[in-house]
Parts: C-alpha cells; sequence; structure tokens
C-alpha cells in the first residue's frame, strides 16, 4: 500500500504544467502565481511535499480538485452510491451465473455443455465492455424497449427503479467478469473431481449433485475465492468506461471529467482509492480462505 | 548392414510433433490464426482496399447510412467509416503487438533478474506489487491523463500497466526451473550466470511467455479501445477504432454502425489472438492443457 500510494504521488508530482498557474486563472500575475505556490507549499522540495501529502492523506486529505474547488473526498463522496450499486449487482450476478455454469462444465467435460459454456467463456474475454454495453441498449431499451436507456435512479427513490436501471450495466460489465470466474471454476472443479475422495464419496453411494456441491465444490473454493478477488480490478476498470455509456453519475463518470479537464486531485484520488479497495477486498478474500479450508491459518 | 535399410524417420523433435498434432486437434486456434492474418493483411494492405482518405471531410455528406458509397456510412464529419475502420486496423494492431512484445521483453529481464537474484528479488516485488494493487485499466489512464495523447504514450501508458504481471509469471517460473537438477549440474560445472539463464532457464520459459504475450495483445488492443473511449487514448484525430466508437457515442441513436463496425471488428481481431493464445497454450503445454 504504501507503495501504491508513492507511485501515486509521483504520479501527481510529474504532472506536467503549473497548478498554479491553472488555478490563479488568466488574469493573473507572476506575483500571483508566486504566492499561490508558496501557499500549495510547490517549491519544497520532492520528500518534503511527500511527507506532507502522506500526513494529509493519514488524515483523510485527498486534496482540493483544481477545477471546482471541492475536497477531493466530498467528490468522491457524492459519487459513491452509484459506483458501489453497480459493482455490487455485477459481483452478485456474474458470481450466481458464472460459479454454476463452472461447476456444469466441468461435470459434463468433454460434451457439448462444456464446450457452450468455454466458447461463452472466450467470447465474454473478447467483447469490450463498451461495445457490449451499445449492443444491449439498442436491444432492450431501444428496440424492444422493456428498461430504461441510460441514467441511474438512487435506491432510496425505489429499489425497482434502482434495479431496471442497473440491470443493463451489470450484465454489460459482468460478461468480463463471468468469463474469467467460469473458467477458473472448470479449471478448479475438474483438479478436485480427479481427487481420490470424490471417487469415494461417489463409491459409497452419495447423491452426484451432493458430491459435486458438498465435496468438489467445498474444496475447489479457494481458487475461485481467488479469482474472483483478483478479478475485481477487471470490474473497476469496467465500471468507468460502463458508467460513461450509460450516464452513470458515479465515480468513473467523475474520473472521466477529471481527465478531460486535467483535474489532477481528483485523478489521484481516485485511483488511491480505488487501489486502497482492491487491496482490502483481496485481503478479505485471503482471509475467507481460513472459511473454505480450515488447514489454513495465519 | 540391416539397420540402415530400416525406414527410420527423419527425427522431429517432440515438441514440435506435439505441436503440430494438437494445432489439427484444435481448429479455433487455426480460426483464430487465419483471422489475425487476414486482419493483419488488411492492415497493411489499407491504402488499395477501395478506401479513400480517412481524414477527409466531406460537411455534405455527414451521417449517411452505409450504402454503395459509402460501405460503412459516414460520420458526423462526412468522413467514410469504411476506410477509417480499415485503417483503424493499423493502429489497433501496432499497439496490441508492439505491447505484447514490450511487455514480455521487459517482464522476460526483471523476471529473470529477480527469480535468480534473491536479494534484488524483495525489492523489485515489492514494487511490482504496488503496481499489480492498481487495476491496470485505471493505471493506464492515470499515466496517459498525465502525459501527451500519442500512440507512444499510449503503447508506454498499456505497456507500463501489463508488465508486472508478466514479471510475476517469468519470476515464478524461474524460482521453479532454479531447483532443477540440471541447473544445479550446470552451476556445479562452473557454468557462468549470463549462460545458465540463457541456455537452461530461458528455453523452458518461451512457451508459456509466447502464451501470455497472446494474452497481453488481446487485453492490450481493448485497454487502447477503452483509453480511446473515454478520451484519454490516441489523439482523436487518429482513426482508432476506440476513437471512431468515442465519436458514435453522442451519434448512437442516429447513426449506430459508427459504434457497430468498429465494435465488430475489435472483438473479432481480440477473439482471433485469445482462440490462438489457448491454441498455443494446449499445444505448446498438455498438462495446463487439460486443467483450464
Amino acid at each position: 500500500m504504501a507503495v501504491v500510494a508513492f507511485v501515486v504521488f509521483l504520479l501527481l508530482y510529474l504532472t506536467p504544467g503549473d497548478p498554479a498557474a491553472i488555478l490563479a486563472g488568466d488574469a493573473a500575475t507572476s506575483d500571483d502565481i508566486r504566492r499561490i505556490r508558496e501557499k500549495l507549499g510547490l517549491d519544497d522540495p520532492f520528500h518534503e511535499r511527500f511527507g506532507q501529502w502522506l500526513w494529509r492523506l493519514a488524515h483523510g486529505d485527498l486534496g482540493t480538485s483544481i477545477f471546482t474547488n471541492l475536497p477531493v473526498t466530498q467528490l468522491i463522496g457524492q459519487r459513491i452510491e452509484p459506483t458501489l450499486s453497480l459493482t455490487f449487482c455485477t459481483l452478485v450476478i456474474s458470481v450466481l451465473v458464472a460459479v454454476p455454469l463452472g461447476v456444469v462444465a466441468a461435470a459434463r467435460a468433454g460434451t457439448w455443455v462444456d464446450r457452450a459454456v468455454m466458447a461463452i467463456s472466450v467470447g465474454g474475454f473478447s467483447i469490450p465492455v463498451f461495445v457490449l454495453a451499445y449492443v444491449l441498449i439498442y436491444t432492450f431499451s431501444i428496440e424492444l424497449e422493456w428498461l430504461p436507456v441510460q441514467g441511474y435512479s438512487p435506491i432510496r427513490e425505489g429499489v425497482v427503479q434502482w434495479a431496471r436501471h442497473l440491470v443493463l450495466p451489470s450484465i454489460a460489465l459482468g460478461t468480463v467478469y463471468i468469463a474469467l470466474i467460469a473458467r477458473m471454476t472448470r479449471a478448479a472443479m475438474l483438479d478436485v473431481l480427479a481427487q481420490d475422495y470424490v471417487r469415494t464419496a461417489q463409491a459409497k453411494g452419495l447423491a452426484p449433485g451432493e458430491v459435486l456441491i458438498g465435496h468438489a465444490l467445498k474444496n475447489a473454493a479457494v481458487p475461485i475465492a481467488t479469482v474472483i478477488g483478483i478479478g475485481i480490478a477487471l470490474l473497476i476498470g469496467g465500471a468507468i468506461v460502463t458508467e460513461t455509456v450509460f450516464a452513470l453519475p458515479g465515480i468513473g463518470r467523475l474520473t472521466v471529467d477529471a481527465i478531460l479537464r486535467r483535474d489532477y486531485p481528483i485523478i489521484q484520488g481516485v485511483v488511491l482509492m480505488f487501489s486502497a479497495a482492491y487491496v482490502l477486498i483481496n485481503l478479505a478474500v485471503d482471509l475467507s480462505y481460513m472459511f473454505f479450508d480450515p488447514r489454513i491459518r495465519y | 548392414m540391416a539397420a540402415a535399410a530400416l525406414d527410420i524417420p527423419k527425427p522431429v523433435s517432440p515438441t514440435w510433433r506435439n505441436f503440430r498434432e494438437a494445432l489439427r486437434r484444435h481448429p479455433t486456434a487455426i480460426i483464430g490464426a487465419l483471422v489475425l492474418l487476414a486482419m493483419i493483411l488488411v492492415a497493411i494492405l489499407a491504402p488499395w482496399l477501395g478506401t479513400v482518405d480517412p481524414q477527409a471531410v466531406a460537411p455534405v455528406k455527414r451521417l449517411k447510412q452505409p450504402s454503395g458509397d459509402f460501405w460503412f456510412g459516414s460520420d458526423m464529419m462526412g468522413r467514410d467509416v469504411y476506410s477509417r475502420v480499415v485503417y483503424g486496423a493499423r493502429v489497433s494492431l501496432t499497439i496490441g503487438l508492439a505491447v505484447a512484445f514490450f511487455s514480455t521483453l521487459v517482464g522476460l529481464a526483471i523476471g529473470l533478474v529477480t527469480g535468480y537474484i534473491r536479494w534484488l528479488d524483495a525489492i523489485i516485488m515489492r514494487v511490482m506489487d504496488g503496481l499489480m494493487s492498481i487495476p491496470p485499466v485505471l493505471l493506464a489512464i492515470a499515466l496517459m491523463a498525465l502525459t501527451k495523447a500519442s500512440m507512444q504514450n499510449v503503447i508506454l501508458a498499456i505497456t507500463l500497466a501489463e508488465t508486472p504481471r508478466v514479471v510475476r509469471l517469468v519470476r515464478g517460473l524461474v524460482l521453479v526451473l532454479r531447483e532443477e537438477p540440471y541447473v544445479t549440474a550446470a552451476v556445479a560445472a562452473g557454468t557462468r550466470l549470463p549462460l545458465i539463464l540463457g541456455r537452461h532457464v530461458l528455453p523452458n520459459i518461451v512457451a508459456p511467455l509466447l502464451v501470455q504475450a497472446t494474452y497481453v495483445c488481446a487485453s492490450a488492443m481493448i485497454t487502447e479501445a477503452i483509453l480511446s473511449f473515454i478520451g484519454a487514448g490516441t489523439p482523436p484525430n487518429i482513426p482508432s477504432w476506440g476513437n471512431i466508437m468515442a465519436e458514435g457515442r453522442s451519434m448512437f441513436g442516429l447513426a449506430n454502425y459508427l459504434i457497430l463496425f468498429p465494435g465488430i471488428c475489435l472483438s473479432l481481431t481480440v477473439l482471433a489472438v485469445n482462440l490462438l493464445g489457448d491454441g498455443l497454450r494446449d499445444a505448446l503445454d498438455p498438462r495446463l492443457a487439460r486443467r483450464m
């Protein structure tokens, strides 16, 4: 995490252009700019600036947006609900679809069911999220008019509307993720199904479903959980694009707007926040191993 | 004398024989290779494929639906989308192949060194862990936000985002290989380090690295499209597939072909690269093929 903070700080430090000049505006004299530079501590040496920045970061201060002059934490806070809703829905849908797909493919390995699942998986890897998003919008929103085209409806204004606005974005964003998890589930299940204890369980006459779920899936859970955690990186990258296509007012939109306006503190804050979330989720995944496999101790 | 009369087949190394057999068993890989080859040909032959200048603006012919004159329609500046898509193949393929090449090369170098020189390992892997905890697309976006939009910078940004994964793969393989008896034997025989790495370790890494390179290539093409799509990629005047789709974003209701055609091309190319990668993996590593 320290390395992440350092890299993210370096990004801002290496920023071309002078933030003070941007802040001061067109009518500023060089004296004005110098005063702002001093106030922001822009002339201090690298290690001092890094220290100060870390200190403020530790107090939950991500700096101030150059363009809107609002604290970055506040901007992120305003936009977090759509992003959380989108990623959470995608996560739930993907896991619920992908794990059964992978299990079925492994149980029927070599048959057309298996091949179909693998074909879906390769296809899912290959279609960029925004292409899929537009195909979905065109089919379900414009042609069939089943679902809203774009936009977001906050959850406190009704769960049904909220869900209707999130169905297509979640499917679009989840496809890559489903492909990834289904593939890993199948591989892990194939490994486990070749084990002796699975044969023993079958031999003593347990129902096939019970062997598959109770014995095999439980032992395949660790690699599956790992790939779910690592795949969050795909979700985060994809969420930025998905929010742009579906006009969801989330952190992805904030990022894209910040890029277009070169508002570096926001970009920095978003990268830091997403990376922290990613690291924490993967830590949680690591800890979940103990639940799936009691032999693992930390 | 009798032995000479026997029909001794020409010695074929087992790896290559398996390779050809596996390719025969995986027609999808061949389809992938053919599609990719076709795309590369399209990219090279772009000026002779019935295209006009992809930048030529014709305000009178704005937003024409696909027809005999404009095979894929025209955009809001009257530029021919077919020509732009054909020329866009150059951008996507260049970026995909360049990123695959550079990140493989850099990843291989760093991975070999960290896997073999223990004291460097701790330092470099911390840095790589740090880079890897930033989601790759996000890292590329952040890097692009800092620099001027150009092809070189896009390649550089995506390479930086993709390399840590290559490093980890190579390092993992080297850590296993260095314990092999033949490496110990080479060390005992007094072989110098560069020779050990080059002759005993490297050949065993090539196959998985090649497979990884195809996935990096596929991922780089998608990342480029994402970057261009959100306005942080190749400069808007270059007709890359991502840029064409970015322009189509605001016109989706009027001109969905602006997204449809480059989208199909991008998906097809990425699919081809992925199929090729899967086929290569099955062919080069039968043990892994059973698992994945």
